[in-house]
C-alpha cells in the first residue's frame, strides 16, 4: 500500500525534473541553468530516498542521497564563483552584443 | 502514521510543482531564483522530513539511526539551500543581470 505511494510520488518528481531540465538546457543566462541544476540535484537527493524506500534498502542509499546533496551544494557554489570572476553569462547573444558594439 | 506521511509527501510534491511552474513561467532571473529558492527548502525538508518519519514505523536502533541520518541530510537541506541561492544572487548582481522592469519604468 504505501510502496505504490511512494512509487506514484517518486513519478510526479521524474515528471517535474523533466519540466526543470527545459529550463537548465534553454535558460537565457548561465545562472538561469545553475539554478536549474541546483534544482534537479535537490530532487535528485528526494528521489534516491524514495528509491531506497521502495526497494527496502535504506541505509545504502541514504549515503547516496547524503553525498549527491554535498556534491550538488559544492558544484553549484563553485559554479557561480567561476562566473562571477569570469563576467560573460549571456552565452547566445555574446556575438550579438560584439557586433553591435563593433558597428 | 501513513496518513501523515502520505499528507506530508503529497504537500510537498504540491510544493515542487509550484516551483518548477515558478521557475518555467516568471519573466526575470532574479524571480525565478525566489521560486527555486522556496521550492528547494520547503518542499525538500517536508518530503524528506515524511521519508524519516515513515523509516520510525518499526522502532528499532538501526531505524533510529538511519532517520537520524535522514534528518541530517534535511538540516543540511535547510542550510546549504540559502546559501547556494544566496551565492547565485551575489554572482549575478556583480555581473549585472538586468532585473525586469515595467515598460516605461525608471531605473
Amino acid at each position: 500500500m504505501m510502496s505504490q505511494v511512494f512509487l506514484a510520488i517518486a513519478l510526479a518528481l521524474v515528471m517535474l525534473i523533466f519540466l526543470t531540465l527545459v529550463r537548465a538546457l534553454g535558460g537565457p543566462t548561465v545562472l538561469d541553468r545553475i539554478v536549474g541544476v541546483n534544482m534537479i540535484g535537490t530532487k535528485t537527493t528526494v528521489l534516491l530516498l524514495l528509491i531506497g524506500l521502495i526497494y527496502e534498502d535504506m541505509p545504502m542509499f541514504i549515503d547516496i542521497a547524503l553525498a549527491y546533496a554535498f556534491l550538488n551544494f559544492i558544484a553549484t557554489i563553485g559554479a557561480c564563483k567561476y562566473f562571477r570572476r569570469s563576467k560573460r553569462v549571456h552565452l547566445e547573444d555574446d556575438l550579438d552584443t560584439k557586433k553591435e558594439v563593433s558597428a | 502514521m501513513n496518513v501523515i506521511v502520505t499528507f506530508l509527501l503529497v504537500l510537498g510534491v504540491f510544493f515542487f510543482a509550484i516551483g518548477t511552474i515558478g521557475i518555467l513561467r516568471l519573466p526575470d532571473f532574479y524571480s525565478r531564483l525566489h521560486a527555486a529558492g522556496k521550492c528547494d527548502t520547503l518542499a525538500a525538508t517536508l518530503t524528506v522530513s515524511a521519508i524519516a518519519l515513515y523509516n520510525l514505523h518499526d522502532l528499532s536502533f538501526a531505524s533510529m539511526l538511519v532517520s537520524w541520518k535522514v534528518f541530517f541530510i534535511v538540516f543540511f537541506i535547510f542550510m546549504a539551500s540559502p546559501t547556494a541561492t544566496h551565492a547565485i544572487t551575489k554572482a549575478a548582481l556583480i555581473v549585472g543581470v538586468e532585473p525586469w522592469l515595467k515598460k516605461g519604468a525608471r531605473k
